[in-house]
């Protein structure tokens, strides 16, 4: 029982990393049918901002705990968010109207463009965020004893899921993204300027994984020039898990996803950790290839 | 009567066949102008030409003395032109009312960043918006229904809908694709009464309709298109008696 509150816990701070990545897939594909592969490395690049921001710039010594956390991951949802913008101008919107393999080779150009460039400014070998900025503090649950900085990955995600939520159901703008991801042409004839929408997909889509990056840091402490193509992998697994195009199903898949890992490797063994996910994948595939909350037949990518 | 819209000979090609071959007319302010023609005969194609879904090989659009001829399509929407489509084409996912809210979308000014963090300007924008689609809703007569997914409504409510929809984006120009399509007589009946109140607001309407009925007792002047050209022009009367109109569109069957 102790074993499996410790596991659960953990998957959940996981997951809930994993499910802020996703909704980046999920978004950019519902409104333009293509998944994003340098998503993971948007991911990375909020990780080595963080970083920077630490190591370069000193903001260790000026501000410290909490305050200095959050200030790291707003610094990246708004740099990351500019750049994923960047990156749709550059390798997705010259290639809107020609077919979809061009696009998906496009952003396996830009993934392994990303990844080379921030190897080359950070080298190879994997970077230590100087300072800890999260409390190292735990609290008793049932008896078991549960690391503070867990509860507060798992909320801080959950945070921002919700306001994304909120955002795209309870807002026009949200409603106008919706009726994007519907129709692009019925869309365009009521007004809606299909670009900036398209645009602002891909400003909240990384945003959410670079703030992820640095939450990554953060918790771990450690991180590498090529993390995005492991947590990418996963984060989609998560999102075609949930029915990817489906928001609440990208936050319902990481989530799950976290927890089937965490069990697995504490029941199974910690060198199988990869294979839960591809299994996860596989089974769903077969049994539900919509995902768990997705409705419409999957298009190929 | 000063024009609101001008297409001058308008030219379109697909491949090898020429949808819309220099097409010219004008639509009045404050009128309702028929397209009637043959199936095929390129009324859907002169729709698309108005609002941008299709640019002409040649020839320009003119609306209220600019030329929209290039102009990206929601542009087109902000300067006043709203359309329906032949097959009904709402977002089914979204409620009726946000259907419409989509449509009041590029009439409202606060950006995203004051959609996020819903400022009062913002809030208030938005207050309105909803009272805005209310109204259209309320017009079309399908305020009851606005909390409803836009796929559980009638056929002939979904094309009421696109109406609302069309409406909120505030247009002084309004182009309805066949929309009696699928409707019975009663809602047919409305449909008149509907169109001649949207002209009763200031809104032009031009509309291709495949009902004879509805075009004559609602259209002031009818457009006759047969290979993508204009082969007459003229008051519903002055159509019915036209004899190339009647060999063309009818073989030898009176009109009415």
């Amino acid at each position: 029982m102790e074993e499996f509150l410790q596991q659960l816990t953990n998957g959940l701070a996981v997951g809930g990393i994993y499910a802020l990545i996703a909704l980046g897939y999920t978004m950019v594909y519902g409104v333009l049918r293509l998944i994003n592969f340098a998503h993971g490395d948007l991911f990375t690049l909020g990780a080595y901002l963080g970083f920077t921001l630490l190591a370069s710039f000193g903001l260790s010594g000026v501000i410290g705990g909490l305050a200095g956390a959050g200030l790291l991951v707003l610094m990246a949802l708004i740099f990351v968010g500019l750049v994923g913008v960047m990156l749709e101008r550059a390798a997705y919107r010259p290639l809107r109207n020609s077919d979809r393999l061009s696009a998906v080779v496009s952003a396996l150009g830009a993934s392994i463009f990303l990844q080379n460039a921030m190897m080359l400014l950070y080298g190879a070998r994997p970077q230590v965020y100087p300072v800890r900025l999260l409390p190292t503090a735990s609290f008793m649950l049932m008896g078991v004893e549960i690391p503070f900085t867990r509860v507060l990955l798992f909320s801080s995600s959950l945070a921002l899921m919700f306001l994304l939520f909120w955002f795209i159901n309870r807002t026009r703008v949200g409603a106008a993204i919706r009726a994007v991801a519907i129709d692009q042409g019925a869309a365009k004839l009521v007004g809606i300027d299909v670009n900036r929408i398209i645009s602002l997909v891909f400003l909240i889509g990384p945003a959410l994984g670079g703030a992820a990056g640095v939450m990554v840091g953060l918790y771990y402490g450690q991180i590498t020039h090529d993390m995005g193509l492991n947590y990418g992998l996963k984060a989609f697994i998560a999102a075609i898990l949930g029915g990817i195009g489906n928001i609440p199903g990208a936050m319902l898949g990481g989530l799950l996803l976290g927890v089937i890992e965490a069990l697995g490797t504490a029941y199974f063994a910690v060198g199988w950790k990869d294979a839960f996910a591809f299994l996860v994948l596989i089974l769903i595939l077969i049994v539900r290839p919509t995902g768990l909350l997705g409705e419409r037949v999957a298009d190929k990518i | 009567m000063n024009n609101l819209l001008s297409l001058n000979n308008l030219i379109k090609s697909f491949g090898g066949l020429t949808a819309v071959a220099g097409v010219s007319f004008n639509v009045a302010e404050k009128s309702i102008v028929g397209l009637i023609g043959p199936n095929g005969a390129g009324k859907t194609t002169v729709f698309n030409l108005i609002t941008g879904n299709y640019r002409p090989d040649s020839g320009n659009v003119i609306f209220a003395r600019h030329d929209i001829t290039k102009t990206p399509t929601h542009e087109i929407v902000s300067k006043g032109i709203a359309r329906t489509f032949q097959t009904i084409r709402l977002f089914p996912e979204m409620t009726v009312l946000e259907n419409v809210l989509a449509g009041c979308h590029c009439r409202m000014r606060a950006g995203v960043l004051a959609s996020m963090f819903h400022t009062p300007a913002q809030r208030r924008e938005e207050r309105s918006a909803i009272e805005k689609a209310m109204r259209e809703l309320a017009f079309v007569g399908l305020d009851d229904q606005y909390a409803n997914l836009a796929k559980n409504l009638s056929y002939g409510n979904q094309r009421l809908l696109e109406v609302a929809r069309a409406l909120a984006t505030e247009p002084r120009f309004l182009i309805l694709d066949e929309p009696a399509g699928g409707m019975n007589d009663q809602e047919t009946a409305d449909l008149i009464g509907l169109i001649q109140a949207i002209r009763s607001r200031g809104i032009a309407v031009l509309l291709i309709e495949h009902d004879m009925h509805l075009v004559m007792q609602v259209c002031e002047k009818l457009v006759v298109l047969e290979y993508g050209a204009v082969i007459a022009e003229g008051t519903p009367a002055e159509i019915k008696a036209n004899p190339l109109v009647i060999k063309a569109y009818l073989g030898s069957e009176e009109l009415d």
